[in-house]
């Protein structure tokens, strides 16, 4: 109580519960997310990652729990809740018949921005979309798709964004793309709040981590405390091959990696 | 939120509309089965078909345009549909948005589509001979008319739109509907149909929109008829709406 508002979380998280009939898939969740961080919310399919997040962004009602997005009750002002967060849902939630400009000058307007216009020009720069920018997105890469889903969902920066399982279905260098922008977002201080099965991906990323197991978390902490909680590493001495991800981004030429690039098939 | 609703309302329309004018082959299939239709009826069977005085093709485009409609809206619920599947409705719900204006602008969309796919059909209706005497004011009834039925299959197919499991059980409900023109004053005149047909047939709501938009394009006094196709438009119309919206709101909870 006694903290000042600049420093309650930006998303809170207590005792949230939703059923499906007869299936239990929040028992009782509690998480805060600090402002300004990146937080995964790690855990398989079924786990009920993207229920928590569609609770969170007003897409269902919790059956018991509370939960606050930006100091805003998903509940009770869900108004507010929407003016301050974005959600990119589990898959790409672009329109394939307009361009990728369209599509953010169509958000932008929804938002009730002006300059919907420049505001659009913007963001595919930095996103990297200009050349694409007047293609109809169905002629897009996944990981074209991806950026542009994220950067419709900075339009009108709002303090709080979800991303559902960013990378999933993505091919390696798809997924570098995302991460980068998804750190780039955290860098421009806007909290994220991401849900992933692919524990590289939590580990990458993420000032903190959930586990949401069974519809519970089960644990969360930094990586390094994560760490922690398992026995100390014995030390043995292996071999290290690259692994084929780290080929196939050599081989293609994409700097996702530290691996020497020239390592592998110099052609002359 | 209600503040932005034709606001809101107006840039989703707009989005919608383009996604016709990119995708014009909707409106060419909406209006190819009627056309169809029509020309095998007029050079097919109308010879042999005893609707009264008066060319057959004038008989029978009422019946064609409903037809015309009933095909049309399934590509409502269709784009509606991929709106669900591809999570474009989450991202539009989770805005600050009248919400509302989502399920709107597809319903405007169909107004528009539509509306398009008539004009196709009665200049081709021109072009085999069929011609009206009917005056602005007719014309406008008429207009009024095939307007309120379009907006009443409209929010019947928005129902299957946002509960469909998949593209061909999103379209596929509005075969019946097609099929409804044929048990009408549609094609051929009730009186010769047998006993229990004939009952159905002039007592199901086709019947009484054909009727009155006939007399109205031949320029003969409606009747009853026009009081009781629009009470069973509005009537549909409100049942349906009411089914949509719940549904609606199961669906954004």
């Amino acid at each position: 109580m006694t903290a000042p508002m600049t420093s309650e979380p930006a998303i809170r998280v207590q005792g949230l519960e939703k059923s499906y009939k007869k299936l239990h898939v929040l028992r009782g969740v509690d998480f805060d997310v600090a402002r300004g961080s990146i937080f995964a919310l790690l855990g398989s399919n079924g786990a009920g990652k993207t229920t928590a997040v569609k609770i969170l962004s007003t897409l269902l009602k919790a059956d018991a729990g509370t939960a606050t997005v930006d100091g805003y009750d998903v509940a009770t002002q869900p108004g507010d809740v929407r003016e301050s967060m974005s959600l990119t849902g589990q898959f790409a939630a672009v329109d394939e018949i307009l361009t990728g400009r369209e599509n953010l000058v169509l958000v932008a307007r929804l938002r009730h921005r002006k300059g919907a216009g420049q505001i659009a020009d913007d963001l595919l720069a930095r996103f990297q979309l200009t050349d694409a920018a007047s293609r109809k997105v169905s002629t897009y890469s996944g990981g074209m798709r991806r950026r542009l889903d994220i950067a419709m969902s900075l339009i009108g920066s709002p303090p709080v964004i979800f991303l559902d399982e960013p990378t999933a279905g993505l091919d390696p260098e798809g997924r570098i793309e995302v991460w980068r922008a998804v750190r780039e977002l955290a860098g421009h201080g806007t909290t994220v709040l991401l849900t992933t099965q692919y524990l590289e991906e939590a580990e990458q990323l993420a000032d903190r981590i959930a586990i949401l197991h069974q519809g519970r978390i089960i644990a969360n902490g930094t990586l390094a405390e994560l760490k922690e909680l398992f026995p100390p590493a014995h030390v043995e001495y292996v071999e290290k091959q690259p692994t084929l991800e780290e080929i196939f981004l050599a081989i293609t030429g994409n700097n996702g990696t530290d691996s020497a690039v020239s390592a592998v098939g110099s052609d002359s | 939120m209600t503040k932005h609703f034709f606001g809101d309302t107006a840039v989703l329309l707009g989005r919608s509309l383009r996604h016709i004018t990119r995708s014009p082959d909707t409106i060419i299939t909406t209006a190819i089965v009627p056309i169809a239709l029509m020309l095998m009826f007029v050079y097919v069977f109308g010879n042999a078909i005893k609707s009264g005085p008066g060319r057959y093709v004038d008989y029978l485009l009422p019946g064609i345009l409903l037809i015309a409609i009933a095909s049309g809206i399934s590509y409502t619920a269709f784009r509606l549909f991929l709106d669900m599947r591809d999570g474009i409705f989450e991202r539009l719900q989770s805005m600050p948005i009248a919400r509302s204006s989502v399920l709107w602008a597809h319903v405007l969309t169909s107004l528009v589509a539509n509306l398009i796919s008539l004009v196709v059909v009665v200049l081709v209706a021109l072009l085999i001979g069929f011609r009206t005497g009917a005056g602005v004011l007719a014309w406008l009834a008429v207009a009024g008319i095939l307007i309120l039925f379009t907006l009443t299959l409209t929010w019947i197919a928005v129902i299957p739109g946002l509960t469909a499991k998949s593209p061909d059980g999103a379209s596929g409900f509005s075969y019946p509907l097609i099929f409804l023109p044929f048990i009408s004053s549609a094609f051929v005149p009730t009186r010769s149909m047998p006993g229990p047909v004939r009952a159905f047939a002039d007592n199901q709501p086709v019947t009484s929109i054909v009727n009155t938009v006939r007399d109205l394009l031949t320029k003969q006094p409606v009747g009853t008829d026009i009081w009781i196709a629009l009470a069973w438009c509005l009537g549909i119309l409100v049942v349906a709406y009411a089914f949509a919206m719940a549904t609606y709101h199961r669906k954004i909870a």
